[in-house]
């Protein structure tokens, strides 16, 4: 980096906290009583040392004095990707699932709290993923399909009496044909066009749900949801349904899969490359895509059974647009497309704030932030698939 | 039949709002070719600083209207630099990446700036003094009150504002000419990253006059009030076809009207499905929107 870079590069961090600085204090400084300096310059304190700070960090990044640290990182890291590549496959599942199976068995009722939450959240994303990830079509109403899939097993437990086996399959169903429903008229659009009208479709189910007093009882919620039981002997510990949403998360990660690499799979990834070009090799771009549609929002229709069965209450405010902005970022963090991506961006959105809890209020400003960041600085995520190509149409 | 014209009224001052928000939409989407969703932040950014300067001002003794009309331009000028900003840090760099890329991007924003105002502002709406624009006028059942007044007033004033700087300036005319095609635009002298930041800044602007609006319209502003009338405006911009001034205007007062009829002949429960119902609706039938142009098949 030359000085005249580098200056360049301190004059642009300047006129930003500069412009920050004048965005800000109105916000802090004017009050009815007068004005008020001194609480926007403490924040606005904490925010220039940082950045300072990581100017700072940069420019002696970029002028190799920290070579010394990065390169033994660098060189174990690929040792380790060496490693991981030699690694028969089934050791290293071996290793996570058998980890996964022993860990509620060492911690306690707070980390078996989390866990599931985990859990929900990694087959709600692999759902997500097969439609925004394989198949390319951006979706912002995903959670409708977990709110289908909840109600489902709340009314069905409670009018019909039926037990949470026989209503898992049937919340995948009505959420798969709900998705068939969302799906028909919008597969026509295509990008971000799509993306509003799923976004109106989300808006709209999450109304009926908080509107429709005869059926769910609206913004109230339906209380007392029954427990799932095996044999009659019913699953009242927190542990036991983390090993029910396990199996549910372990099917739905086999599933993804095997679908990722079936036939279908691959006609999904052809249209998310280029959908003219996949249609004139015979793809049946309609159908398939109704297809992905419909196959994500099973995946959350058994998860939102579960979440019902968990938490024994639904309410609308479970599935507001803020939760699919959640799973999409959860996808695009990890990697869109790649399974073990997925699950990455699931603990480090989930998983990783619970660390933090002392700045639970940060939360979302952090992770607005980090999504935008993460888009310009990394936009394939933490783990990226190996088979994304670039859509052509967006090429030129 | 008076109910009717009440609601009539009601709809073109709901209308209004919508159509100064759904400018904001179709101008970046017509010049970038992306859907801004940290949009509905700056219309509540700037209801935020209405509120927030009203009350200073009126604190040091200054006459109500005077109060109103600093405040106003004052906010429409903090939403501008806010605006820029936003476009600055987190779409300008993404003009080259994919679409996703940047539409994720803005989510982010938005989400972040929702945040942003929650923690300077709390979590509790925040109550407007709405005296400034109290009383009205009464015919029978049907009553027009100052605030209406302003507002559609006010409204159509920002609109001839915004037809003379679009038709009739320099810059005006650099952003239909990029807008038309960015290529050409830059060959012929455009400095397209300008006309970008310019039309980011006046569509904030005037979503800022429309969080003024509702604001004093309902009396209280709220961190997240951005999200629904954003989505409304939206679909909006897309009823009237995306790119085109006229239409956001037309799809704007469509919108507003819609909402309130639907509310008050149909149910007031479901008035936000309406709304979202055109939308699906014209993307399906006419994704042009009402006075589009012939669109490519990307945008589609």
């Amino acid at each position: 980096m030359t000085t005249q870079e580098s200056k360049k590069l301190w004059m642009a961090c300047g006129v930003g906290l500069i412009w920050f600085l004048i965005l800000l204090w109105p916000l802090l400084g004017i009050q009815p009583e007068g004005l008020e300096f001194g609480k926007t310059f403490k924040v606005f304190g904490y925010i220039a040392v940082a950045a300072v700070f990581i100017m700072f960090f940069y420019q002696i990044k970029e002028a190799g004095h920290l070579d010394a640290v990065g390169d033994p990182i660098v060189s174990a890291k690929g040792r380790f990707q060496e490693l991981y590549e030699k690694t028969p496959r089934w050791i290293l599942l071996s290793i996570v699932l058998g980890f996964a199976i022993v860990f509620p068995l060492v911690t306690g009722r707070y980390a078996h709290d989390v866990s599931i939450s985990v859990l929900i959240y990694i087959c709600l994303g692999l759902g997500l993923n097969i439609v925004v990830g394989l198949a390319g079509l951006l979706d912002l109403g995903y959670i409708a399909f977990y709110g289908v899939g909840a109600y489902t097993y709340a009314l069905m437990s409670l009018h019909f009496g039926m037990s949470f086996w026989l209503c898992l399959p049937i919340a995948g169903v009505t959420a798969a044909v709900a998705g068939s429903i969302v799906g028909y008229p919008t597969l026509r659009m295509r990008g971000d066009y799509l993306a509003i009208v799923t976004l109106g479709f989300g808006e709209i189910v999450r109304l009926i749900f908080n509107n429709w007093m005869g059926l769910t009882n609206g913004p109230n919620g339906i209380l007392s949801i029954p427990r799932p039981d095996i044999f009659g002997f019913e699953l009242n510990k927190l542990w036991m349904l983390y090993y029910v949403i396990l199996v549910i998360a372990v099917i739905t990660i086999i599933a993804v899969y095997r679908l990722n690499f079936s036939r279908i799979g691959r006609a999904w990834e052809a249209i998310r490359e280029d959908e003219t070009a996949a249609e004139l090799m015979g793809v049946n771009t309609f159908l398939l895509k109704l297809l992905a549609y419909a196959m994500g929002a099973t995946f959350a229709g058994f998860a939102g059974a579960f979440f019902a069965a968990r938490m024994r209450f639904v309410g609308p405010e479970s599935f507001t647009f803020l939760e699919s902005a959640m799973v999409l970022a959860m996808v695009v963090l990890g990697g869109m497309g790649s399974i073990p991506g997925v699950i990455l961006g699931v603990l480090a959105l989930v998983a990783l704030p619970e660390l933090f809890r002392e700045f639970e209020l940060y939360r979302m400003l952090v992770f607005g932030g980090t999504m935008t960041l993460m888009m310009l600085i990394r936009p394939a995520g933490i783990w990226p698939a190996s088979r994304v190509g670039r859509r052509s149409e967006e090429a030129d | 039949m008076e109910f009717f014209i009440q609601q009539l009224i009601n709809g073109i001052t709901l209308g209004a709002v919508y159509a100064l928000i759904a400018l904001g939409y179709t101008m970046v989407y017509g010049i970038i070719q992306l859907i801004n969703f940290a949009h509905g932040e700056f219309f509540a950014a700037g209801g935020y600083m209405g509120v927030i300067l009203i009350s200073y001002l009126a604190a040091q003794g200054l006459h109500p209207y005077a109060c109103l009309g600093i405040s106003l331009v004052l906010s429409m000028g903090y939403c501008a630099l806010l605006a820029m900003a936003v476009e600055q840090l987190a779409y300008k760099p993404l003009r080259q990446a994919s679409r996703l890329a940047a539409l994720l991007s803005a989510l982010g924003m938005s989400i972040f700036l929702q945040n942003g105002l929650m923690l300077t502002q709390g979590v509790y709406d925040k109550p407007y003094p709405t005296e400034i624009t109290a009383g009205g006028f009464e015919w029978g059942l049907i009553s027009v009150s100052y605030m209406q007044i302003f507002i559609v007033g006010l409204t159509a004033v920002l609109l001839v504002a915004l037809n003379i700087l679009v038709f009739k300036t320099r810059i005006g005319r650099a952003m239909r000419a990029t807008s038309q095609d960015k290529v050409m635009a830059a060959l012929v002298g455009i400095n397209s990253n300008r006309v970008i930041a310019t039309t980011f800044a006046i569509g904030a602007a005037l979503a800022a006059a429309a969080g003024i609006m509702v604001g004093l319209y309902y009396g209280s502003v709220n961190y997240s009030m951005g999200f629904v009338p954003g989505i409304k405006a939206f679909a909006a911009a897309v009823l009237g076809g995306i790119g085109n001034i006229t239409g956001a205007l037309i799809g704007g007062l469509i919108i507003g009207m819609v909402e309130i009829f639907a509310a008050g002949y149909i149910s007031g429960e479901y008035k936000d499905v309406f709304a979202f119902v055109i939308l699906i609706g014209v993307l399906y039938f006419r994704p042009t929107g009402i006075m589009g142009e012939n669109v490519d098949d990307t945008r589609v």
